[in-house]
Formats: structure tokens, C-alpha cells, sequence
């Protein structure tokens, strides 16, 4: 079936129900979207359908005929990072950075529907992206810094 | 792999093992592990660096990167003393070499919070070692005296205008030169880069999704591959069936190992459902009678005794006898699983000359060697290439190199290259925990309200027990990791017992970031809360008045007093403390909450560290908050146990860790005080739980000595 990933339409040779995380990492061999928990329960592989943040490892591809997927490797246009991904540079958010794909991808969603989030529509938002490394502190202050940088 | 070295050159760094720190010359043309390509005739001054022909540096760290920023503060340690111009150094994880072998262990090895201490002066003289061979090319080119010139961001400058050989355009010709005998170190008032807050130089491949971890490695024909493990430790294969399994599209092999049974695919979707079709009967034993509540007993009984005597100061029994109600305090620490987001993986390409092994591991040499003996070949013949780390905490430290061990025997069984990945259910229930621990402990005070006797008992499975770390644990009955932190009481007290006393299960065992300290901190900083509550003092105040002979501790807790704003809790809100060292530094802690009912609100850690000295303050900040956040996290939620011989828990869903709304506010300072370097990796970790625990003491009156708190003891 036919895969609209980053703008461009990968054919994929792949049963119906394989998640599109495996589509992603060992069909296409983008492997930016990582792999946790295969349950939904952890965030490290989310990307954008259609804009939403949306958790790929319980998502089977035959119910993606015609959305628009993004990945992280299709967050910065070239080589100018989105501004969440500078905010997190900026703030040295990352430490082991596993699961910072799907922070940045969970993130990046929040700031398209909501510019300038509370503290609490942050917690809201964040709450199923799981940071072994709990960089959970510097993610809010980076996310406050790319909504700031976003408003000025 | 084309690798010339030039090994007739002496290695003038000498390390305690022999392996340590050799510098060995040549050019080392290698392809790199998941498709970085090196840059064709790049210059290897030694095993540690590169210069391009461009002056771009790359710095092979031969520790590895798990989150600790060790691939930025290593390149800083030779940078600083190569007068390197900053902006053009780069990094990447060191693979398997002997010359990378832990200055202290021998063996290639990264733990202990130890990275940085541990080759702190071996990579500045790496640094140093560079710069002098630079500067002898430039005054062989400008036949100048190397006195005559300096170094800097960079290049060589000579005395007269103009004259400025970039490092890369020097670099062909210093390789070509014998490393000096002996180098000069820079004074610690020189350093420009050393002790200043840089940026990760793994940043942007982290936020890009281009960093390469273990599980993100792509090869040529790479199959993929899951391992059905038993459904309790200690039961093995009967027989199995493999009819359904290998029915599932992209199916390609079934096979068994010695730890269970692999199913093989051509992508990881399929070797998932592959092990879910399995059918298997297994040998049980007598596996299936172990639990959570079976083991307590166990342990009870072992408590009753009096285990082997770690450390014995005055006549404690006597002591415990006199006094008048003693804090009796019985602690349980459960098992805990590491849970990287990462899950176990390992890549392995076995062939008929040799086997290729792509790791995100802690243990390089293990691993190695376990690869050699799974594969039957002799450990030359063994290329280990080093991931990057989706987190580690100990994990990936494995002396018994399971995953590796097992992505080895598939590859040699499907004669293919094989990526293994466990799924998070194979994580959790899959072993080598932290151990669950329960503690017995007695502490009288005298009149005065000060302690006069302390007798405590810790009973767990000993970690080095069956490694090469065991030392003469068997002979002397201690495991040294176990009563750590405890061993070493710090507050003035004459009778003082500690013993240990060791249990057996066949639940495999590991180190958990901060290893023994993670209950020990949380026992002794319990204790002297409580005898702080009895003495009806200030806690930090009472904790001062019995560290006479720790002058850091003391400093400490005053700086900790100040930065917290101690005693100034707002309105409804509760403050706890809790101090430790470990890894060679002291932290101290301050946790402030709100508790109502079973209602409990993190509102800020407030953290000190005292790591003696720092390279990069940011990453010592970084650390000592994830460590913390990490600590709380265990106190809140975590545990593995065990019901008629199986793991209960399997996903995150009932293996909970710290989500985002959990975690409090945090503010580490930093204290350089100047002493021996310590590590930061751990140290944040000890204090965390007990600061919480003692905050929720004093907003309740109720002291938790069992682990994960439970809130809901607290309204009863």
C-alpha cells in the first residue's frame, strides 16, 4: 500500500496490520521513531497523523490510506531545525535521548494547536511520554522556551 | 575493515594494567557501525583521536555514552590540554580496543559512576601528548625551536607575524613522529575549557532522530529476531512446536538457544508474532512454588541470625539491651527493573572468519569475550562495535552478557547477521534486577537524644556472587555492594553493628544506578530522622551536630539549609532532607511536598552535590537531577514481584515510572569543594527517596519503611 511519510509516498510492501512503527523503522529503514514499549504506553514512537501526535506501534498501517504521516526526520525543513528541536538543543534537554524523538514529536504537536500552553495543559499533553533519564524538567522549560521564541 | 596499525611504537602512557592508556600510531581506516563513514585518510594520531586535513577532530571515547554526557566531557579532558579549537571537535563511541580498558578495571567497562575520574588524567595527557607532537611537526616545517612556539584554538603560532600551521595541516607529518616520554598537564587556573558549561556534542543527532542506537542498526541482508524466554527463572525447554510460528509471513527460522527458543524474520513485526505462536512446554521444577511472599520468609529467617559481621564497632548487643525504646525499624526494598527505553538489544554477524558484534553495552571486553566462547572462536577474531546507549543504568553492565551472548548464538545458528530486540514484557520479566532487600534495624539513643547503638541487617542476593567482581565474598560471606553506605555510618555513634546476611533465589541480579546505596541511603537517613523527631531537633541541625568528623558533609547540609529555603516551606507544605555520599560524592537533598490524605504532591527538589571537582557543571546538573527524578521514581512506583514462580508485572502500564506531572521542580547546586574528583552518574540517586520519605514523616507523623510507598497507609 501507498504511505504519504514526510511529504513524499513510500509504496510499502507490508501485511494490513503490521504496526506503522515496524512499516517505519524495518520497511523504510527510518529508524528516528524508536521502538519502547509496543503498547502504547510509553511515547518513544510517536508521530504526526494529520498534525495529531499519534502513538505508531499500535497502529496498523491499512488504516492510513490517504493521512499525512510525520516523522521526526521530517520535523526540520533541511538543515534549519524546528524550533522545538533548537529549544531542546538550547537547553541540552537530551541525555541518553531515546526517547526524545517522541517527546519533540508530542511537543511539536502541542505548540501547533496550542502556541502558548500552561504548565498544566503541558503536564496534559506530555503525560504519556515516558524519560527514563526524567529530563521531564528541562522538556517543560524548552517547550516554555519554543512557545516563547513562537510569540515573539 | 582495513586497520594498519603500527605497533612498533612505544605506548608511553602506562596504565595499572598494562592495557590501559597505549597510544598506538597509524591510520585506521574503519566503517563505521551503522553507516557513518569515516573520512578516507583522516589521520589517527593515537587510539583516541583523529585530525582531518580541515583540523576537524574526532575523539573515539572509550566510555560509553548512556545519557551521562561522557562523549562530551571526554572530548573536553583532551581538547582542554590540545588547545583544540572547540567548534571543530567531534565525537564517537569508542568500539572494543584494549587500549580502552578502564585506567582502575583492566577491561573495557564503563560503571561506577567512574568514567571521567577514572580517565581524567589519562585522556589529558592523551590531549598533551597531541599538542607536543604538533608542535615538534611545526618546528621540523619552520625550523624553529619547539620554545619558540605556542599552541592555541587550534594551530601553532610562531614568534613572528603570520606564522600559523593549522593542527590539520600539521597533523600528517606529528603521526609520523614517537610520542614524547613525558608530557606537562596544564595548571587547573589555565583550563579554559575544563570547568565551563558546553553544549552536548551529541545534541543534534539526538533531536534529528539520526543517532545511532543499538537497535537502529542497518546491515546488508539483517534479519531480526525476538528469543521466547521461560516463563520463570530457573524452568528450561521441554519441547516445543514450531508449526505456528513459522506460518506467520516473514517468518524465516526458529531456533533454540541455551536461554530459550528465537524466532528469526525478515523484519521484527514478524519475529514478534513468530514467539506469540509458539507452543512450548516447559520444564517447570520447582520454579513455580517461588514468590514474593515465599521469599519473605525466607529472608525473615535469615534475619533472625546473625549473618556475616560487615562492620563492628563498641558492644552493640550489650548497648541494645540497656537502652529504653529503641527505633526498631523493619525495611522492605523490592526488586527493581532498569527499564531503559531502549530495549535489550544486540546485533551479531557470525561468519566463518570472524564475528561482527554491533552493542549498546557498558561491558565491551565481556561482551567480547562472551561472543568468542557463543561463536568458538578466540577473542581476536571478535569486532565489537559500541552504540550509542538508549539509557543504561547498570543494565547493560552485564558479566553474564546475556544479550550479546544470545544475538551471537542466533546469528551462528541461522548462518545470517541477526538484530535481537526484546520486546518491553521480555525486559521486565527478564532478570538481572536490582535485588529485593529487607532490613532489620535497632537504634537507641542516650539521654541526650543522641544515638548510642546501631545494629542493623540487611539480607538480599548478592550481585558479585558468581563474577569475576567476587573477590573472596565466598570465603568471608559479604557482598560488598550490599552493605555499602551502611558499612560506612557517618554519624558519631560508640556501638555500631552491621552484618549481611545473603539469600539465594534463582532471580538474576545486577547493579541499579546507585547499586546498595539505594536502600542503604534510604535506611540510614530514615534512622536519623527519626532519632532527629525522638530528640525533638532541627533534622539538618541534629545531622550537623553528629558529623564532627565529616567536615563536608557539614558544609554541605549548611549550603543545602540555605539553597533550600529551609524551614520556609509555604503554607500547607512539607519539607524532608536526606544526605549521602557515594562514588565519591556527597549529595544532599530537600524535598518539599503537599500531603493530603493519600494525596501526594511533589512540588520541588532542591539538590547540593559535592563531586570535589567538575568538567562539565551542566551535564553534573543534569545528572544529579535525572538521578534523583530516577530515585523518586523507584520510591513511588517500582516494583517487580512474584506470584507462583512468574514476574507479575510486564509493561509500563503495571511497571510505573516517573511520568512527566510527577516530577517536582529540581535545583542542584554545585559545591567544589576541591576534594578528590567523584563520580555523578549515581550519586543523586540515594538521596531522593528517603528526602521524600522523611517529608512525608513530618506531614503525617507516619515513617514508610517499605518500598514503593504506599500512600494509602496513610489514611488508614
Amino acid at each position: 500500500m501507498k504511505l504519504d511519510i514526510n511529504g513524499q509516498t513510500h509504496e510499502v510492501d507490508a501485511a494490513d496490520d503490521m504496526p506503522l512503527l515496524w512499516a517505519l523503522r524495518d520497511v523504510l529503514g527510518l529508524t528516528g521513531t524508536k521502538f519502547g514499549c509496543g503498547g502504547g504506553h510509553c511515547g518513544v514512537c510517536t508521530v504526526h497523523i494529520d498534525g495529531v501526535a499519534t502513538r505508531s506501534c499500535v497502529l496498523p498501517i491499512v488504516a492510513l490510506a490517504g493521512k499525512k504521516i510525520t516523522t521526526i526526520e521530517g520535523l526540520a525543513r533541511g538543515k534549519t531545525l524546528h524550533v522545538v528541536q533548537q529549544a531542546w538543543l538550547d537547553l541540552d534537554v537530551v541525555q541518553c535521548g531515546y526517547c526524545q524523538s517522541g517527546q519533540i514529536m508530542t511537543a511539536s504537536a502541542l505548540l501547533a494547536s496550542n502556541p502558548k500552553p500552561s504548565d498544566a495543559q503541558i503536564d496534559t499533553a506530555m503525560e504519556g511520554n515516558l524519560c527514563r533519564c526524567a529530563t521531564y524538567p528541562r522538556i517543560r522549560a524548552a517547550i516554555h522556551a519554543a512557545a516563547d521564541k513562537l510569540g515573539s | 575493515m582495513n586497520d594498519i596499525v603500527n605497533l612498533t611504537r612505544r605506548s608511553f602512557l602506562k596504565g595499572s594494567a598494562g592495557l590501559a592508556g597505549a597510544l598506538v600510531l597509524g591510520f585506521h581506516l574503519s566503517e563505521r557501525a551503522w553507516g557513518q563513514d569515516e573520512i578516507p585518510g583522516k589521520v589517527e594520531l593515537n587510539a583516541f583521536l583523529t585530525i582531518a586535513a580541515d583540523g576537524a577532530i574526532t575523539v573515539y571515547v572509550k566510555h560509553s555514552e548512556m545519557g551521562q554526557g561522557i562523549l562530551t566531557s571526554i572530548p573536553m579532558l583532551i581538547a582542554e590540554e590540545m588547545d583544540a579549537d572547540w567548534s571543530k571537535v567531534s565525537a564517537l563511541p569508542g568500539d572494543a580496543r584494549a587500549e580502552f580498558a578502564h585506567t582502575e578495571w583492566g577491561i573495557q567497562a564503563t560503571g561506577g559512576s567512574s568514567s571521567t575520574r577514572s580517565s581524567y588524567e589519562q585522556m589529558r595527557k592523551v590531549g598533551a601528548t597531541a599538542k607536543a607532537m604538533l608542535l615538534q611537526a611545526a618546528a621540523a616545517r619552520s625550523k624553529l625551536g619547539v620554545d619558540q612556539l605556542r599552541s592555541e584554538n587550534g594551530a601553532v603560532i610562531g614568534p613572528e607575524a603570520g606564522q600559523r600551521w593549522s593542527y590539520g595541516e600539521l597533523a600528517a607529518d606529528a603521526a609520523k613522529l614517537a610520542p614524547p616520554e613525558a608530557v606537562a598537564l596544564k595548571e587547573r587556573k589555565a583550563f579554559k575549557l575544563i570547568g565551563t558549561a558546553q553544549h552536548r556534542l551529541d545534541g543534534r543527532e539526538k533531536v534529528t532522530g539520526t543517532a545511532g542506537f543499538g537497535v537502529d542498526v542497518k546491515l546488508p541482508g539483517l534479519l531480526s529476531a525476538r528469543v521466547l524466554h521461560a516463563p520463570m527463572f530457573g524452568a528450561s525447554v521441554k519441547k516445543f512446536d514450531a508449526k505456528r510460528a513459522m506460518a506467520i509471513k516473514g517468518v524465516r527460522h526458529v531456533v533454540q538457544i541455551p536461554s530459550g527458543i528465537a524466532v528469526v524474520g525478515d523484519h521484527w513485526w514478524a519475529a514478534k508474532q513468530g514467539v506469540d505462536a509458539l507452543d512450548v512446554e516447559w520444564e517447570l521444577g520447582a520454579a513455580a512454588e517461588f514468590s514474593s511472599e515465599s521469599q519473605r520468609k525466607e529472608m525473615d529467617a535469615l534475619l533472625a541470625g546473625d549473618g556475616a559481621s560487615a562492620k563492628a564497632v563498641g558492644d552493640t548487643v550489650a548497648a541494645l539491651k540497656a537502652a529504653k525504646h529503641p527505633i526498631e525499624a523493619e525495611f522492605d526494598f523490592p526488586y527493581l527493573s532498569h527499564a531503559p527505553l531502549e530495549p535489550m538489544n544486540a546485533t551479531a554477524d557470525v561468519r566463518e572468519d570472524g564475528v561482527t558484534v554491533w552493542a549498546p553495552t557498558q561491558f565491551q571486553t565481556f561482551d567480547q569475550m562472551a561472543a568468542a566462547k557463543v561463536a568458538g572462536v578466540t577473542q581476536d577474531k571478535v569486532v565489537l562495535h559500541t552504540t550509542l546507549l538508549g539509557g543504561g543504568f547498570g543494565r547493560r553492565a552485564n558479566p553474564a552478557s546475556d544479550f550479546v551472548s544470545e544475538a551471537v548464538a542466533i546469528s551462528k545458528a541461522v548462518k545470517a547477521p541477526v538484530k535481537l530486540i526484546w520486546s518491553r514484557e521480555d525486559d521486565i520479566k527478564g532478570g538481572y534486577y536490582r535485588p529485593r532487600t529487607r532490613v532489620s534495624a535497632s537504634l537507641a539513643l542516650d539521654g541526650d537524644g543522641k544515638p548510642s547503638a546501631l545494629r542493623v541487617k540487611v539480607a538480599s542476593q548478592s550481585i558479585m556472587a558468581g563474577t569475576p567482581f567476587a573477590g573472596d565474598l565466598e570465603k568471608t560471606g559479604i557482598d560488598p555492594t550490599q552493605v555499602e553506605g551502611l558499612d560506612n555510618w557517618p554519624y558519631a555513634t560508640p556501638n555500631l553493628a552491621v552484618s549481611y546476611h545473603r539469600v539465594k533465589a534463582a532471580v538474576p541480579v545486577l547493579w541499579w544506578r546507585s547499586v546498595g546505596h539505594t536502600f542503604s541511603a534510604y535506611v540510614k537517613e530514615m534512622l536519623i530522622d527519626e532519632a532527629a523527631t525522638r530528640a525533638k531537633a532541627d533534622p539538618i541541625d541534629y545531622r550537623i551536630g553528629l558529623l564532627g568528623e565529616h567536615p563536608r558533609q557539614v558544609a554541605l547540609l549548611k549550603k543545602l539549609k540555605e539553597a533550600s529555603g529551609w524551614g520556609k516551606a509555604g503554607a500547607g507544605r512539607h519539607q524532608g532532607v536526606a544526605i549521602h555520599e557515594s562514588f565519591g560524592t556527597l549529595v544532599g537533598e530537600v524535598v518539599e511536598i503537599t500531603l493530603k490524605g493519600k494525596q501526594l504532591t511533589l512540588h520541588k527538589l532542591t539538590a547540593v552535590v559535592d563531586c570535589g571537582s567538575v568538567v562539565n557543571p551542566d551535564t553534573v546538573k543534569a545528572q544529579i537531577m535525572g538521578g534523583s527524578l530516577m530515585g523518586l521514581s523507584a520510591a513511588l512506583g517500582e516494583a517487580v514481584t512474584f506470584k507462583d514462580g512468574k514476574v507479575v508485572q510486564g509493561n509500563f502500564d503495571t511497571y510505573p515510572i516517573l511520568r512527566f506531572s510527577q516530577a517536582p521542580a529540581v535545583e542542584v547546586h554545585i559545591l567544589e569543594s576541591g576534594a578528590a574528583m567523584g563520580g555523578v552518574g549515581e550519586p543523586g540517586t540515594p538521596p531522593a527517596a528517603p528526602a521524600l520519605a522523611n517529608a512525608i514523616a513530618k506531614a503525617s507523623g507516619k515513617r514508610l519503611y517499605t518500598l514503593p510507598l504506599d500512600l494509602a497507609s496513610l489514611e488508614s
